[in-house]
C-alpha cells in the first residue's frame, strides 16, 4: 500500500500536477480524441492518482492509447492537466521496466519530411523523459 | 512614568491553546511601568471589561495594554471600556496575539515568546502615549449613489424615504441597469420590467432624489461626512427641459447602424436614441460617434423634426460639484469577454450566444421581438444546448476563480421558459454542479427537470464546432454514463461568468476604497460589516461587492441605505484625534509638508515663539485637525523633524522597534 | 555571533499599513496561513508613515530584516501615501545596500486587505531569504550585543 502511495507521489512529482485542484467537471474527457479507445477515461485518471490506485493505471490500455495531444491540458479550467498525469504514469512504467525510451540522438534518424512535427513531439513526450 | 495594566485574553482556546497565557502575564509584569497584569477567558466580555475598570480603580492605572485579537476587531470595545473607567481612550494599546500569533503558529514556546514580545512593544508604546481628544466634523445631509441599477435605485429610494437628499449618478442614458435587460426573473418568473419600472418611476418622481444619467463621477475629495464630488454630465446634445420624449427624432434619424448596447449588440439603434422604451429619463442622447451631423456636418434631421426645439448640437459636458455625507457604490457587473474561450466558438458562430443575449432574444422588446430564433438564419431551433460555468470556477488565467452564483438558476429558468413556450425544442444542460441554495430555488430547478423535461447532463462541453450545414456540433462528456456525447445543436447558450463593471476600478481609486484581486470591492468585515467599505462613509450595494441575485441585491441595497442613513442622521462626527502636529520650536516654515499633504490640511501662520528666551516671529506650519486624516506623510517629509503624528509618534514607533529587537 | 544557521533565529520587523496590509495579516491569521514567528508586525497608519529612521533604528538594534507592506499602488487609503513610501524606500535601500545591508534584507511589498495568502507567502519567502543571508552584522550598535 505504501509503495502505491509512493508511486502516486512520484507521479505528482514528475508531472508537477496537483490532482486536488480537480473539480470533476469532465471537460478533459469531453474532447479527448482517444476517449473510445480508453478503459480509464482522462477524468478518471485524476481520481485514480488521487486514490493511489496506480497499479490499475499502469495496467490500463489508456496509458498507451493517450495521444499526448494535450487537448485536456489546454482546456482544463482548473489547470489540473490530466495529460501530464498520464505522461508521468507512462514514464513511471517505462522506468520500472528499465527502459529509457527514445533518446534525443535517435530523433534525426527518424525524421521524415512527410512526418508531422506534432507526431514527433508527441512521440517524444510519450517515450522519452 | 505611566502606571500600566496589562490584560491578557485567552479568547476561549483561540489564544490559550498556542500561547501560554500565564507565562505572558508573568513576563510582562516585570516590564517597566507595568503595575498590574492578569489574564482572563474573554477580555471583550462584560466581565472582562469590568476587570479593566476594577484594576483602573484599584491600581490607579494611567495606561492599558490588552493582549487579544486584532485592534481592527476590538480596539473600540476596549477604548470605550477605558473611557467608562475614567481613562482617556487613547491610552489603550492592543497587542495582537491572536491573528498575528496564536492562529498562525503551532509551537507553544515560539508563540508564547512572540506574544511576550508583541506585548512588550505595546507596553513600550503606551509608556509614551498621551491623552488625545477627538474633535468634531459636520455631516452633509446628502448621499451619492454611484450606479442606477436595481441596487442603486433601491438604496436611493430607501435613503430618500428616510428624508435625506440623494443623487444617483448613472453612466448610461437611463437608469435600470442589468435588471432592465432581463426578460423574466427566477424563481417566480415575474416579468423583470414589470417589477423594475415602477421602482424607476418612483425614484424619478421622488422629491428627494436627483438623477444624473449619462454622467460619471470624475473626482472625489474629502472624507466621511464631508465628501466633495465632481460629476461630469456628458453632453446629451438634447435639452432635457424642452424634450417631450415623443420619439420622432429616433424614428427619423437616418443613421441606424450603431450596435445597440441595450440589446448586447444583437441589433442596431439610431444615432439619437434612448436605450429602451421605458427609459428614465425619457430623453434621448446623440451618440456623437455615430451621428452624421457630428461626423460630416451635414444632416440635422433630428433638429428639423423636433417640434420642441430640444436638439442642441453645441451642448458641452457640464461639471456639477456637490457635497455629500455618504457615498454608496452600486456599479454592478458585466459578463466577461469570451475571447479566451475559442473552444465554444462564440466569435465564430452567431448561434452561440451568452445567457444575457438569450435574455434579450426572449424579451418581447428584444431584437427578435421575443421569438426564439437562430440569429444566423432566423430559423426556429429544435435542439438547444446550455453550457454552465463558462469562465466561472476557472483557476487558469482565462476565466474567474469564483462561482458566479446566478448562472445555475437563470439557466434553469431559460430551459424552463423555452420548454414551456416551445415544447418541440429539446433542451440539454451540461453542468458541473447545480448550485441552488435559496428560497424555493432547488424546487425551481427540480421543476425544470421533472415537469418540463429539461435534460441535465453531468459533464462539461469541451468543444463546439460549427458545421457546414449551419448546425453546431457540441462535444461534451457525460460523467455519470462515462461516455462522450456528440450532439448536433441549433443553438448553444453559454452561462458566462460575471465580473465587476470595468469602471469600478477607477471609482474605487477615487474613493480610496479597497478592491480585491477580482475587482470586487472589499467589505470592512466579511461577516459583521458586509455592506461597508473599510473607507469610512463609503457603502457597498449589489454585485460590486460580490456575485448576487436580485433578492440579495435588494436586501443589500437596503442594508447599505440603513448604514448611510445612520451616518446622515448624525449632526456631528467625532474625528480621529491621531493627527499631525508641528513642533513650533523646530519648524522652519519650509512648506515641504504642505506639498505632500493629500488633504491640504497644512497652512502656515506667522507666530511669535519663545525659543530658549529668544522671542521672535516665525513662519510655522499649522495642521487643521478637521482635515488631517493622520496618514503621516508630512512627518517623514519634514526635514527638521518638527512634524509628528499623535498616537503614532516617532518616539512611540521607535519604542516599539526597540522592544521587538531587544 | 552565530554562524550556525540552524540556531539562527532572525529578528524581522514588518511595518504594515492599517488599511490594507495589517488587515491582510489579520486575514492570514484568521485563515490560519502560517508564517514564521520571527516576523513581528508594527501597525502604522500608512506605509508613508514609515520614517527611514525607524528602519535604521531597527538595524541598529539588531534586526536582520525589515519589510514594509502597504496598499497596492492606486489603492492607498490616503490616495498617495504608498507612492511616497516607494520612492523613499528605493533611495534608502540603495543607500543601505551601499553600507553593507544587503538588498535582500529590506523589502517593500503591496498586500491588500483581501490578500491573506499573499501576506503569508511574502513573509515565508522573506524569512527564508533572511535565513540564507544569515545574521546582519552591519549597522548594529555594539552596545546592544551581549
Amino acid at each position: 500500500m505504501s509503495s502505491a502511495k509512493n508511486q502516486a507521489e512520484r507521479i505528482k512529482e514528475i508531472s508537477g500536477v496537483n490532482p486536488l485542484k480537480c473539480m470533476k467537471c469532465g471537460k478533459c474527457s469531453a474532447t479527448c480524441p482517444a476517449f473510445n479507445e480508453m478503459d480509464i477515461k482522462p477524468h478518471q485518471f485524476v481520481s485514480y492518482v488521487l486514490n493511489g490506485d496506480i497499479d490499475a493505471l499502469a495496467n490500463s490500455k489508456s496509458l498507451w492509447k493517450c495521444l499526448s495531444c494535450f487537448a485536456c491540458v489546454e482546456r482544463c479550467p482548473r489547470d489540473v492537466q490530466p495529460g501530464r498525469l498520464i505522461d508521468a504514469a507512462r514514464q513511471l512504467v517505462i522506468r520500472q521496466k528499465g527502459q529509457t525510451g527514445l533518446a534525443p540522438e535517435e530523433i534525426p534518424e527518424l525524421l521524415d519530411e512527410d512526418l508531422p512535427q506534432q507526431l514527433l513531439m508527441s512521440a517524444f513526450r510519450r517515450y522519452r523523459r | 512614568m505611566q502606571r500600566i495594566g496589562v490584560f491578557v485574553c485567552h479568547c476561549g482556546s483561540n489564544i490559550a491553546a498556542t500561547v501560554d497565557v500565564k507565562k505572558v502575564v508573568e513576563m510582562v509584569a516585570m516590564e517597566p511601568g507595568v503595575v498590574h497584569a492578569e489574564d482572563y477567558q474573554y477580555m471583550c466580555s462584560e466581565a472582562g471589561q469590568a476587570k479593566i475598570a476594577e484594576a483602573v480603580k484599584e491600581k490607579n492605572l494611567t495606561g492599558i495594554v490588552v493582549c487579544s485579537c486584532s485592534p481592527r476587531m476590538h480596539e473600540n470595545t476596549f477604548r470605550t471600556a477605558a473611557k467608562r473607567a475614567g481613562i482617556n481612550p487613547y491610552m489603550v494599546e492592543i497587542a495582537n496575539i491572536r491573528e498575528h500569533c496564536s492562529w498562525i503558529h503551532k509551537n507553544v514556546e515560539e508563540a508564547t515568546e512572540k506574544a511576550v514580545i508583541l506585548a512588550r512593544a505595546a507596553i513600550a508604546k503606551v509608556n509614551l502615549n498621551a491623552p488625545l481628544f477627538p474633535g468634531e466634523s459636520r455631516v452633509t445631509k446628502r448621499a451619492l449613489v454611484i450606479g442606477g441599477g436595481i441596487a442603486g435605485i433601491q438604496t436611493a429610494l430607501d435613503i430618500a424615504d428616510a428624508g435625506y437628499e440623494v443623487d444617483i449618478v448613472e453612466k448610461t442614458p437611463s437608469i435600470g441597469g442589468r435588471m432592465s435587460q432581463l426578460d423574466k426573473t427566477f424563481p417566480t418568473l415575474d416579468c423583470s420590467a414589470c417589477i423594475l419600472t415602477p421602482k424607476m418611476v418612483e425614484a424619478a418622481a421622488h422629491e428627494k432624489i436627483t438623477i444624473y444619467t449619462y454622467s460619471e463621477v470624475e473626482k472625489v475629495s474629502g472624507f466621511v461626512g464631508d465628501f466633495t464630488v465632481d460629476i461630469r454630465k456628458k453632453a446629451r446634445s438634447v435639452d432635457a427641459n424642452k424634450c417631450t420624449g415623443c420619439g420622432v427624432c429616433q424614428e427619423k434619424c437616418p443613421s441606424k447602424k450603431a450596435p445597440s448596447e441595450f440589446n448586447r449588440g444583437l441589433n442596431t439603434r439610431s444615432a439619437i436614441y434612448t436605450p429602451f422604451a421605458q427609459a428614465i429619463p425619457n430623453v434621448p442622447v446623440i451618440d456623437r460617434d455615430a451621428c452624421i451631423k457630428f461626423k460630416t456636418g451635414k444632416c440635422g434631421v433630428c433638429e428639423k423634426v423636433c417640434q420642441a426645439g430640444a436638439i442642441d448640437y453645441t451642448q458641452q459636458d457640464e461639471i456639477v460639484t456637490q457635497k455629500y455625507g455618504a457615498i454608496v457604490v452600486a456599479t454592478g457587473f458585466d459578463t466577461i469577454k469570451l475571447d479566451n474561450y475559442d473552444e465554444y466558438a462564440y466569435n465564430q458562430s452567431k448561434d452561440v450566444i451568452t445567457s444575457l443575449e438569450l435574455e434579450r432574444i426572449m424579451n418581447a422588446a428584444g431584437p427578435t421581438k421575443g421569438h426564439l430564433e437562430r440569429l444566423s438564419d432566423g430559423k426556429h431551433p429544435h435542439e438547444i444546448v446550455f453550457v454552465q460555468c463558462v469562465g466561472s470556477r476557472c483557476s487558469d488565467n482565462r476565466g474567474k476563480s469564483y462561482c458566479s452564483k446566478i448562472c445555475c438558476m437563470y439557466t434553469a429558468k431559460h430551459a424552463m421558459l423555452i420548454r414551456d413556450k416551445y415544447p418541440d425544442v429539446n433542451v440539454t444542460v451540461f453542468y458541473i454542479d447545480v448550485r441552488t441554495p435559496g428560497k424555493n430555488f432547488d424546487e425551481f430547478y427540480r421543476r425544470a427537470v421533472e415537469e418540463y423535461g429539461v435534460n441535465y447532463v453531468k459533464g462539461q462541453v469541451g468543444k463546439v464546432i460549427p458545421q457546414p450545414n449551419g448546425k453546431l456540433l457540441v462535444q461534451g462528456s457525460d460523467l455519470l454514463d462515462n461516455k462522450q456525447i456528440f450532439k448536433e445543436a441549433d443553438m448553444v447558450v453559454l452561462a458566462t461568468a460575471i465580473e465587476p463593471e470595468a469602471s469600478v476600478r477607477q471609482i474605487a481609486t477615487m474613493l480610496t476604497a479597497s478592491i480585491d484581486t477580482n475587482n470586487f470591492l472589499t467589505e470592512a468585515h466579511p461577516k459583521l460589516r458586509p455592506v461597508e467599505s473599510p473607507t469610512a462613509g463609503v457603502f457597498l450595494s449589489g454585485v460590486c461587492q460580490g456575485p448576487k441575485d436580485i433578492p440579495e441585491t435588494v436586501a443589500q441595497a437596503g442594508a447599505a441605505a440603513v448604514k448611510a442613513i445612520g451616518l446622515l442622521a448624525k449632526d456631528k462626527l467625532t474625528t480621529n484625534p491621531c493627527t499631525a502636529k508641528a513642533d513650533e520650536l523646530m519648524c522652519n516654515g519650509c512648506s515641504t509638508c504642505a506639498n505632500v499633504c493629500p488633504y491640504g490640511a497644512i497652512s502656515y501662520e506667522e507666530k511669535e515663539v519663545n525659543d530658549h528666551g529668544i522671542r521672535e516671529t516665525r513662519r510655522i506650519a499649522v495642521v487643521n485637525n478637521a482635515l488631517c486624516q493622520g496618514c503621516g506623510a508630512c512627518t517623514v517629509t519634514c526635514p527638521s523633524g518638527a512634524m509628528d503624528l499623535q498616537g503614532f509618534s516617532n518616539r512611540q514607533i521607535i519604542a516599539e522597534v526597540d522592544a521587538i529587537c531587544r | 555571533m552565530s554562524i550556525n544557521n540552524e540556531e539562527f533565529r532572525p529578528k524581522i520587523v514588518a511595518f504594515c499599513c492599517n488599511w490594507c496590509s495589517y488587515a491582510g495579516a489579520d486575514l492570514a491569521g484568521s485563515s490560519r496561513l502560517a508564517y514564521p514567528a520571527d516576523v513581528k508586525i508594527i501597525r502604522v497608519p500608512c506605509s508613508c508613515r514609515v520614517n527611514p529612521m525607524f528602519i535604521l533604528r531597527a538595524f541598529e538594534k539588531g534586526a536582520d530584516g525589515v519589510i514594509i507592506c502597504g496598499c497596492h499602488p492606486g489603492d492607498c487609503h490616503y490616495s498617495t501615501g504608498n507612492y511616497y513610501a516607494r520612492r523613499r524606500m528605493t533611495l534608502l535601500f540603495s543607500m543601505l545596500d551601499y553600507m553593507g545591508v544587503e538588498n535582500g534584507r529590506t523589502r517593500v511589498e503591496w498586500v491588500s486587505a483581501a490578500e491573506g495568502v499573499k501576506f503569508s507567502q511574502t513573509m515565508n519567502e522573506f524569512v527564508e531569504k533572511i535565513h540564507s543571508l544569515g545574521e546582519n552584522v552591519r549597522l548594529g550598535d555594539l552596545r546592544c550585543k551581549n
